[in-house]
């Protein structure tokens, strides 16, 4: 039985270090190559001597995907490709290839310059890295050799987010990659058609959650926005540099528009223009919106948002920035909250989740004094806010997607444990399919019952179908052919042409039956008595009486000699071939009954 | 060969030309006619290739052919038909014929029999599918005929077999559109094929190909649409359909179960893998809820609108629509709008928001959480969060109409619709703010949902911003406070937009009538009286004040104590506002103010309105003192139309009907007049200058004839015959005038000839209303209607005079509801001294904003005009999308008018106004008729001779001033 192997290297029962390995016909494929943001040691990386001990990466592995920009999806690609060494094709989508060059850099900055660590990958390593990248389309089929195809389908998580169908024959598997179900301010939907996979891999980062609307979300944020820039306050918005802030900035943007708002809004770091800038290239990966109005107006060219300067923090009046890193734990905008903390009319708002220890943990968990370097000791007046903007999926979304993809078996990935749990067994309960969630390191083996295409030449097709009343293609049907195994392929041709094909002889089988009637006539007599007979029974075959004193019906011959010994007996030869076996033996069953005892 | 056939085809047209000259031997033969087919002939014989036969047939297809020759060429088709060898020239001749048999006049029955033995031999799939299609072209322009219809049924059914998809689609479309509808007695004699249509057409829901799977439920919905009933049978069929891979098939199931949703609403449908058992309608909801979620988006629009009309649903499958259970790590977590709830009744409000205040609260059981939802459940809320707008628009219409048929459905979907304010395309926004207005009458807004909703007042769209007005003019406010942001955000909108300034008026002048109780302890804060100070006095100028006191005076009206806290100076200002914009401001009885309470205290009975029962006294004079001198009647009628037209200016409400009658007798006066002339005793050319005001009488009472009968919304079928009446008198003293001033015979015949038959044409609308229009001119008219026909044009005029003369005056009877159509242009202001300027030959783009009130179907009609200082006149259509409907009866018009001129050496001005169109053929009477006997007399109803065009002005002309300058070289 084939079966397709999965193994994760990470994200199995985790979140982070993206890592997927594939067996599928044979073929090897690596899902993401991410890294882990909870390490600083070997384990930020996934293991990839699980694939090969001394061996090249390339002999084994067929090609490499990566599904998004984000580091924990595509961080630890340089030290694969160039450190371990890979030479094989890595796919991805356009804007995930503009995009990810700049955050891999930034990781590396951040990872070299800043913790001094030395054997990491260079600049260099990423550039080479990336001219290892095959750009995709969406919806394109890419043949990666003779019989591995992928093709990616929108997944709305961040800009050139994608999931990929891995197809080699009938078999194939979907992996989701991270991705979003409900659309929002810049990009749209997740959607896949139904291309029944025999394996979906999932993310399923919130299992156990059901969302809320996101506009009652949106319209809290922005009601908090609004309120305060009108008190004359501030608000401090701490984002991380990618994904997110565009989607803050968007709707920011639009309701200044819209409500003719003035107070200038701010976002600091360089990372993002250059960021943004592709943004505005990829109009087609963005919402419908964006993409019906960008002839007009191009809605990445904010009018309301300018770079920030360091110097504008003390500015008087209203104003709102967008500064990084997004948990107030250094940089940018930690300099700003302290500044602007100790003034009730300002706000900060926390669009995400901060991890424990940081400033936006304290700050979110109530705290009210904060110690700082320096044995400062920070009163925070300023209001504190929090609101969930995420971009994953929630339990209806997933279940909502492998509703459209129909697959035969689903794999969990990238979630915690307990909440993999939960959903797997609902899984397994509404669609009736069973359901993996392996730990990093652990092989799930799925049998999969693939069909094997076969080759029919059209005549011998037109010919089959043509009998019976209505070509009905839902109930399977019968056909007469011969299978010929050649060459590695499988074709259904008409006998005559694969005894053709073969150089056999034809050979016939013939049936003889031998019938004894009581008749004291003359043979010929005889004769004419069965062909009447037969005649006036089978109304609907051709019968007929040769001048040689035989009888055909159809092509089933009759001969009737008188018996050596006794006159009085007849013997009647019936012969017939093996394809007339029907018509052959209901005759011979027919004669044995005897003949209708005729007026003399 | 090719020469015989020839000349048999030309035999054959002299033939079809003989029998013309028989059939019709009062006209001159066209003999030019049948050579076309002739000529198609030669061409296709002369056709060496068949690429060729095909060029010359395209070239043939692109020209009419006449109904005399159809026949003639179908023939000549058919004959290459045969001989034809290649396939595409034969789809070619196939889709001709199809053409061919559409051609008005032409009855196709003598084809048919050609058009089916085609069918017998052709091996072409794509040329059978032609075929059929042809076949039914045919079959829909004989619909009196079921016979041929069964044949062309039983030919389908034969064909349902074949291969090809192509094929099986046309048939099944055949099928649906020409198949049996009525069951029942003549069933026997049908024959086996065509026995039950349904059965077959069901058969082919499995078929292989999704097209045809899709032709076949369509042709099941085309056999409902005519009338067949469907059977029960084919729901469940039809909800296996709804899992297909194909959208188009999803689609039209779709409509499928929701036709039969309607059909068998309180059948019982047993749920699978269970016992129990719901309604069909039930059933069917949750099912096309289930859609709303589809891959599609076609679908999914699909399955929103349906929603919308299935109202007989439980309301508990209702409600489940709007349900989504939330949970975060397993734990239930209220929804946002929960808690917005619950913080509304615990009476708390400025709770700074804490984290982890939504934290979930209670464990959930795992086993009882159901994800994917059977059914109805959320169906509304992941419609309104679709990606694509179209859905979302589509799931607010139809949350529309379910709330406007469930009062409590409407309660709940209120907090959804608000957040729907919020979308980011502002059609959405727009569409939800239209749709909480229609449903207003249904909801009390809490506090918190009217802080969203006045949010957007703030919205820089003026179409958004005037909706809401709208919106807020119909709302239940539940308290005070609520009043009172409602005011201050209102306040702010109109110092931030002016413009808004009327708008917002109206709107608080109703905020204030619907909610007297709630403006009554917010009235000392409102006019910041203090109870021992003296403050100053406001600026009576300011809209802010001005604003705040409509609401005011609006809630006094009904709330006698409010006065109690009014200031001097306040009730000077009253007095002040209630002259200047007496719209808005309502009479009041105040104490100490005689004058105004007398004026009043009647009015508060509106049964017996004084100003009404003066139209009806004025009228009924008119009416009775018709037997007076005519002196007299003439200066009685005068008065009375100044009367009523003082009386319109006065009273709005009563200005549709006042204008309406005095229109009328105005015409009446115009006709007396113009009888009374000498000019009818003297010869007739010496009296050139009567006539030419007899005429232009003539000619003024047509034109007002014309306004009455399109300007007017709410005109019924006893106005429109009257007005028919009056434009018939004028007609004829057009005819008199005529007769008196132009000499010869000749042209008089035909103007006799064509009034006679306008009169017959009246008798034929109107003969239902003619008993009630004894001793009038039509009335006597159609007495001598058999000596007029016979007579000679100059005696018919004299009658016609005596007539008119005699004929009594004919009540004109008021509706119930009369109202002028009016325009308003609000830009251009026409009052700017820049003058627009561009260059010339190019094209400078002028906005138009109007408000029409009273104007039925202005997508039709209405139309802008623009009129250089040169003369020359432009008339331009407005788009449909131009046109905004904000309320009932009420349009706006914001539209862009492209003009463009040649260079000016100075700027000019130019006007532009907004015209009326109207078409007498679509005239209202033509519509009133009851539908049995249009049907009867379908073909005598009056051709379109008499359909006159014209166009009425009904704007104030603005002007502007505009400057094209030369281009510079």
């Amino acid at each position: 039985m084939p079966e397709i192997k999965v193994t994760p290297l990470g994200a199995g029962q985790d979140v982070g270090r993206s890592c997927i390995l594939v067996s599928i016909a044979g073929k090897n494929v690596m899902l993401d190559c991410g890294m882990h943001m909870g390490y600083n040691d070997d384990r930020r990386f996934p293991d990839f001597s699980y694939i090969t001990q001394n061996g090249r990466l390339t002999d084994f592995l067929d090609c490499v995907i990566i599904s998004h920009f984000h580091l924990d999806h595509c961080g630890a690609l340089p030290y694969f490709s160039e450190m371990v060494g890979y030479d094989g094709p890595i796919y991805m989508t356009h804007p995930t290839k503009a995009i990810c060059p700049i955050l891999l850099e930034d990781y590396r900055k951040i990872t070299v310059d800043k913790k001094g660590e030395t054997n990491f990958f260079t600049s260099q390593m990423i550039k080479d890295c990336m001219k290892k990248v095959v750009a995709v389309h969406l919806h394109q089929t890419v043949q990666v050799d003779e019989e591995l195809e992928i093709k990616a389908y929108y997944a709305g998580h961040v800009l050139g987010a994608a999931m990929f169908q891995i197809k080699v024959g009938c078999e194939s598997v979907v992996y989701t990659g991270d991705y979003n179900m409900t659309p929002d301010r810049h990009l749209g939907a997740a959607w896949i058609d139904k291309c029944r996979p025999d394996l979906l891999i999932t993310e399923s980062t919130y299992a156990t959650t059901i969302r809320d609307s996101k506009r009652c979300r949106e319209r809290d944020f922005l009601k908090k926005v609004h309120e305060t820039v009108e008190r004359g306050g501030k608000v401090l918005i701490p984002v991380f540099a990618l994904g997110r802030a565009q989607e803050l900035c968007i709707l920011l943007e639009t309701f200044w528009e819209r409500m003719n708002l003035k107070a200038p809004i701010y976002f600091s770091t360089g990372l993002t223009e250059k960021a943004n800038h592709y943004y505005k290239l990829f109009i087609t990966w963005t919402n419908q919106k964006i993409r019906k109005t960008f002839v007009q107006r191009n809605m990445f060219e904010f009018k309301h948002i300018k770079a920030f300067d360091r110097a504008f923090a003390d500015n008087p009046g209203p104003m709102v920035v967008f500064a990084t890193p997004g948990m107030l734990h250094a940089g940018q905008s930690l300099q700003i909250f302290r500044k602007w903390a100790g003034n009730e009319k300002n706000m900060v708002i926390m669009p995400g989740y901060c991890v424990q220890g940081t400033v936006g943990h304290k700050i979110l968990s109530g705290q009210r004094k904060l110690e700082m370097e320096g044995r400062q000791i920070l009163e925070v007046k300023m209001q504190v806010e929090y609101m969930s903007f995420s971009a994953h999926a929630d339990a209806k979304g997933i279940m909502q997607l492998i509703r459209q993809a129909e697959p035969r078996n689903v794999l969990l990935v990238h979630g915690e444990a307990k909440k993999m749990e939960f959903l797997k067994q609902k899984i397994e309960q509404e669609f009736h399919v069973s359901c993996f969630m392996p730990a990093n390191g652990e092989t799930t083996s799925i049998l999969t019952n693939p069909c094997i295409p076969v080759d029919i030449s059209l005549g011998l097709l037109k010919r089959e179908t043509a009998i019976g009343p209505l070509p009905d293609a839902k109930r399977p049907k019968l056909m007469h052919g011969t299978l010929l195994m050649k060459d590695n392929s499988f074709r259904l041709v008409s006998p005559e042409q694969a005894l053709k094909e073969l150089g056999l002889a034809e050979h016939q089988l013939r049936f003889t039956c031998r019938v004894h009637i009581q008749d004291p006539r003359k043979e010929h007599e005889t004769v004419l008595r069965v062909y009447n007979h037969l005649k006036g029974i089978l109304k609907d075959y051709s019968v007929q009486h040769l001048p040689d004193g035989s009888i055909t019906v159809e092509s089933i011959l009759i001969q009737a000699t008188a018996h050596s010994e006794d006159q009085g007996t007849k013997v009647l030869l019936v012969s017939w071939t093996y394809q007339d076996e029907e018509l052959g033996s209901y005759l011979t069953s027919l004669l044995k009954k005897g003949l209708p005892q005729s007026p003399p | 060969m090719a020469a015989h056939l020839k000349k048999r085809v030309y035999e054959e047209f002299t033939k079809v030309v003989q029998q013309q000259h028989e059939d019709l031997s009062t006209k001159k033969l066209r003999l030019t006619k049948p050579s076309k087919s002739a000529a198609l002939h030669v061409d296709l014989c002369k056709a060496t290739s068949p690429a060729d036969a095909l060029q010359y047939l395209l070239q043939f297809a692109r020209k009419p052919v006449e109904v005399e020759s159809v026949e003639g060429v179908v023939r000549i088709l058919l004959e290459h038909y045969y001989k034809e060898n290649d396939a595409s020239v034969r789809l070619k001749i196939a889709s001709l014929l199809g053409l061919l048999s559409k051609t008005a006049g032409f009855s196709p029955d003598c084809i048919m029999d050609d058009a089916i033995n085609t069918l017998q031999n052709e091996k072409s799939h794509q040329v059978l599918a032609q075929l059929l299609d042809t076949l039914l072209v045919i079959g829909t322009k004989l619909p009196e005929n079921p016979s041929v219809r069964m044949r062309l049924v039983e030919v389908a059914c034969k064909h349902l077999t074949d291969s090809s998809h192509g094929v099986r689609n046309k048939c099944l479309q055949l099928i649906g559109c020409l198949g049996p509808v009525e069951k029942g007695g003549a069933k026997e004699a049908e024959s086996q094929a065509a026995k039950d249509v349904q059965k077959i057409i069901g058969d082919h829901f499995n078929d292989q190909d999704p097209r045809v799977r899709t032709a076949a439920i369509k042709a099941m919905l085309q056999l409902h649409e005519r009338g067949l009933k469907l059977q029960q049978a084919i729901y469940s069929q039809a909800c296996k359909l709804l899992a297909d891979d194909y959208e188009q098939v999803r689609s039209a199931a779709v409509q499928l179960i929701w036709v039969l949703s309607q059909l068998y609403p309180e059948s019982i449908v047993p749920i699978p893998s269970s016992n129990e058992e719901i309604r069909l309608v039930d059933d069917a909801f949750g099912k096309i809820c289930h859609m709303v979620s589809d891959g599609s988006w076609v679908v999914r629009v699909q399955a929103a609108k349906l929603l919308g009309s299935m109202q007989q649903v439980s309301s508990h499958f209702l409600e489940q629509t709007l349900d989504k259970k939330l949970m975060s790590d397993l734990r239930r977590k209220r929804t946002a709008h929960e808690r917005a709830k619950e913080l509304y009744s615990s009476g708390e409000f400025s709770s700074g928001r804490k984290w982890g205040d939504d934290a979930p609260k209670e464990e959930i059981d795992t086993g009882a959480v159901n994800l994917i939802e059977s059914g109805a459940c959320g169906a509304f809320v992941h419609g309104l969060e679709d990606e694509m707008y179209e859905v979302r628009i589509a799931a607010v219409e139809a949350l529309c109409m379910l709330a406007q048929s469930s009062p409590s459905f409407a309660e709940k979907c209120l907090d959804f619709l608000v957040d729907m304010f919020n979308d980011e395309i502002e059609e959405v926004r727009l569409q939800s703010i239209h749709t909480m207005r229609k449903i207003s009458h249904n909801i009390t807004l809490r506090e918190d949902q009217l802080d969203t909703v006045l949010a957007v007042l703030e919205d820089s769209s003026r179409d958004i911003r005037e909706a809401l007005h709208e919106l807020l003019c119909c709302t239940n406010v539940s308290t005070k406070e609520g009043i009172h942001l409602a005011l201050v955000e209102l306040l702010k909108n109109l110092t931030k937009y002016p413009t808004d300034r009327e708008s917002i008026w109206k709107c608080l002048k109703f905020l204030g009538s619907r909610h007297p109780t709630l403006v009554l302890p917010l009235v000392p804060e409102l006019l910041s009286t203090h109870p021992f100070f003296d403050t100053p006095e406001p600026d009576m100028d300011d809209p802010a004040y001005i604003a705040v006191l409509v609401l005011i005076f609006n809630a006094a009206k009904s709330c006698p104590t409010m006065p109690a806290l009014f200031s001097d100076h306040t009730f000077r200002h009253y007095a002040y506002l209630r002259d200047s914009l007496s719209h808005l401001v309502p009479p009041l009885r105040l104490p100490g103010r005689k004058l105004v309470s007398s004026a009043v205290s009647p009015s508060i009975t509106p049964h017996e309105d004084p100003s009404q029962q003066f139209l009806h006294q004025s009228l009924e004079r008119v009416y009775n003192f018709q037997h007076l001198d005519p002196r007299g009647i003439q200066e009685l009628l005068e008065f009375t139309i100044r009367d009523l037209q003082r009386l319109g200016e006065l009273q709005s409400e009563l200005a549709g009907m006042a204008d309406f009658t005095a229109t009328y007798l105005q015409c009446q006066l115009l006709l007396i007049k113009a009888l009374q002339e000498k000019l009818w005793n003297v010869a007739a050319p010496l009296y050139l200058k009567q006539n030419a005001l007899a005429s232009a009488a003539a000619k003024q009472i047509l034109e007002e004839t014309y306004k009455m009968e399109f300007m007017y919304s709410g005109v019924e079928s006893r106005q429109v015959v009257i007005i028919h009446h009056m434009r018939l008198q004028a007609k004829a003293l057009q005819l008199i005038v005529t007769a008196r001033t132009t000499r010869g015979v000749e042209p008089l015949f035909g103007m006799c000839e064509k009034f006679l038959q306008e009169v017959d044409s009246f008798q034929r609308c109107f003969i239902s209303e003619l008993p009630h229009m004894q001793g009038s001119f039509v009335d006597k008219l159609l007495d001598l209607m058999p000596r007029l026909v016979t007579s000679k044009p100059s005696e018919v005029v004299k009658i016609l005079q005596t007539t008119l003369r005699q004929s009594t005056f004919l009540h004109l009877p008021l509706p119930e509801q009369l109202h002028r159509a009016t325009a308003n242009i609000i830009e251009p202001t026409g009052e700017s001294d820049n003058p627009l300027r561009f260059t010339s030959g190019l094209v400078v783009a002028l906005d138009v904003d109007a408000t029409l009130e009273h104007v039925q179907d202005p997508q039709g009609t209405v139309k802008v005009q623009v009129l250089y200082p040169d003369g020359q006149a432009q008339l331009i259509h407005p788009k449909p999308a131009d046109f905004r409907n904000p309320g009932p009866g009420r349009h706006r018009l914001i539209t862009q008018v492209y003009l463009s001129h040649t260079a000016w050496t100075e700027p000019c001005q130019i006007e532009v106004r907004l015209l009326l169109a109207y078409n007498s053929n679509r005239s209202k009477a033509s519509t009133r008729i009851p539908k049995s006997t249009w049907n009867e007399s379908l073909e005598s109803l009056p051709p379109s001779e008499n359909g006159i065009e014209g166009t009425i002005p009904f704007s104030k002309p603005v002007k502007v001033y505009i400057m094209p300058k030369p281009a510079r070289r």
